[in-house]
């Protein structure tokens, strides 16, 4: 097991951000988290990456923690696309002259090879995802949890990242934990989908996604339409 | 096995039905090539340098074209209203005796060491604050305050400690720039994206490491504009103090050369002195931090200011 989460809440003062959220996630288990704006996906990342303590119940992460990608890449704008890398190696206590050796191999992982010297500035939206995505994976954890990352993305460049991180979790094994608010990219890459509902955030329904489901257009369509179905009765909750 | 999605993204390669995923998949570092030169800006954008400097300069000849018209109108006075002509010729009779390049030299070296002086002073007390927020509600409206105080108030209290010598020029020149590299830095430190120091705690950063590493070169911007003004509350605070503290062991700067001209009444030799600040000033600002300036902001990404 490699996430354990147990009965945890998170308020802010008065008002309860999430309520009673129990789930294990398996390692290398691949969790889609859905919820509409405000369900608190989000603060659940944030309390997973220890970024925010909990205000009941517990998170258990693998040692070390979690690697984490954020919604806008948050690469360093005054480094190159390399040194973003090896700055997550640095920290991670990569002697020095290892650090430019395997900055490059996670770059190439990416397909970034030609932009290692470029800052970000210079880099389009995807690739400054996939920057992003490399110094994660430069992170080395077992545990990757992304915050919406792809969400500013065109759709061309965000199916292309969606094949490059089916690509990479295949290949690495990751346990990612990864929030969205579309329902498509969920079906797309989730292997559960855990929906939340909206203030507070509950566990409101759960999916396991069968790998035959993404191989029958058909099917992953009529799953699509069921989620965003369940999705919507969340939101009319609140509409009185 | 392959999944509708993204096949719709690879529908013009593929067929979406029958393609093994590795297959697929590898078709991805072409893809991302490919789009990838879509995507990147292609043409550097060019910098128009002939606006960049006929634009100022034919600034200053329409000023002393101006100038001109006025000295003519003023004409029998030219002791309350000097040309450029006169004003030049006055210059070149400065520049020979010798009294203009001492001036010069004497007010640059003081201004320069002075902000220095107050660069190693500030930078300090700024990033003390800056990590402590307890002594920086204490002592921030203090540091604000001297921020808003001429410094030519301290000329006099700076004269009965220290007399009539080169320390009263640094005390007064000191006093004057601290607080803005104080502030400057403070600013840059507060306009720090949040989502780095988020970084910084995702990625392991010691407090150290996070403050070297992203803190205080995500915080540059903001210090060199307080450096900028530093620089120019050096510059001024130096002015006042020279004209006010003059005599002792005090050396001959452009302040005493202003103050000179008025003793004498010359016209002439208070607009040399005047027009010498200025240039040092414009000097200053063109060949150190305007290019400073220009390289940090470049680097990031971030437009400079289109007025140099």
């Amino acid at each position: 097991m490699s996430i354990v989460i147990e009965n945890l809440s998170k308020d802010y003062g008065a008002a309860p951000v999430l309520s009673g959220i129990s789930t294990v996630i398996a390692t290398g288990e691949f969790v889609a988290v859905l919820g509409a704006s405000g369900c608190g996906k989000s603060t659940l990342l944030n309390v997973i990456a220890g970024l925010e303590p909990p205000t009941v119940g517990s998170v258990a992460v693998p040692a070390g923690g979690a690697a984490f990608m954020f919604q806008d890449a948050a690469l360093l704008p005054w480094l190159t696309a390399r040194a973003n890398i090896e700055l997550a190696l640095e920290m991670r206590g990569i002697p020095r002259a290892e650090r430019r050796h395997r900055a490059d191999g996670l770059l190439e992982l990416v397909h970034l090879s030609d932009a290692g010297t470029k800052r970000p500035h210079e880099l389009s939206g995807g690739m400054r995802q996939r920057a992003s995505l490399a110094r994660a994976l430069g992170q080395d954890k077992e545990v990757l949890l992304m915050d919406e990352p792809f969400a500013a993305l065109d759709a061309i460049t965000r199916d292309l990242l969606h094949d490059e991180l089916e690509r990479l979790w295949r290949a690495h094994r990751r346990t990612v934990v990864f929030v969205t608010h579309n329902v498509r990219e969920a079906v797309r890459l989730g292997q559960r989908i855990l929906l939340l509902s909206s203030r507070p955030g509950r566990i409101a329904a759960q999916w396991k996604i069968d790998p035959s489901v993404r191989s029958d257009p058909a099917a992953a369509a009529k799953l699509t339409q069921d989620i965003t179905a369940r999705l919507r009765e969340e939101i009319r909750h609140h509409a009185h | 096995m392959p999944t509708s999605q993204s096949a719709t993204a690879t529908a013009a390669v593929d067929t979406p039905t029958d393609t093994p995923i590795d297959n697929r998949l590898e078709n991805l570092k072409e893809l991302e090539a490919g789009l990838d030169h879509l995507q990147e800006d292609t043409a550097p954008v060019r910098r128009p340098v002939a606006t960049r400097l006929l634009l100022p300069l034919g600034t200053l000849a329409a000023l002393v074209s101006l100038w001109q018209l006025l000295a003519w109108f003023a004409s029998p006075r030219v002791d309350l209203v000097p040309g450029p002509i006169e004003v030049l010729g006055t210059a070149a009779g400065l520049l020979v005796d010798g009294r203009l390049a001492e001036a010069v030299a004497t007010s640059l070296q003081r201004g320069v060491l002075g902000f220095l002086l107050a660069l190693g002073i500030g930078t300090p007390l700024g990033l003390l604050l800056a990590a402590s927020p307890l002594l920086r509600r204490g002592v921030g409206p203090l540091v604000s305050g001297l921020q808003v105080l001429p410094s030519v108030a301290w000329v006099p209290a700076a004269i009965i400690w220290f007399g009539l010598t080169d320390a009263t020029v640094y005390f007064v020149v000191v006093m004057g720039a601290t607080p803005s590299i104080i502030n400057g830095l403070l600013s840059g430190v507060d306009t720090v994206p949040p989502q780095y120091r988020r970084l910084g705690t995702v990625l392991g950063a010691s407090r150290i490491q996070g403050l070297l590493r992203i803190v205080l070169p995500a915080a540059l911007p903001g210090y060199l504009a307080g450096l900028k003004q530093g620089w120019a509350f050096s510059w001024r605070s130096l002015m006042a103090a020279e004209i006010i503290a003059v005599g002792g062991s005090i050396g001959f700067g452009l302040g005493s050369l202003l103050q000179q001209g008025r003793d004498l009444s010359s016209m002439a030799v208070v607009s040399c002195a005047i027009l010498a600040i200025l240039v040092v000033g414009i000097v200053i600002e063109l060949l150190v931090f305007a290019p400073a300036e220009r390289r940090l902001l470049r680097r990031r990404g971030l437009a400079p200011g289109a007025g140099r």
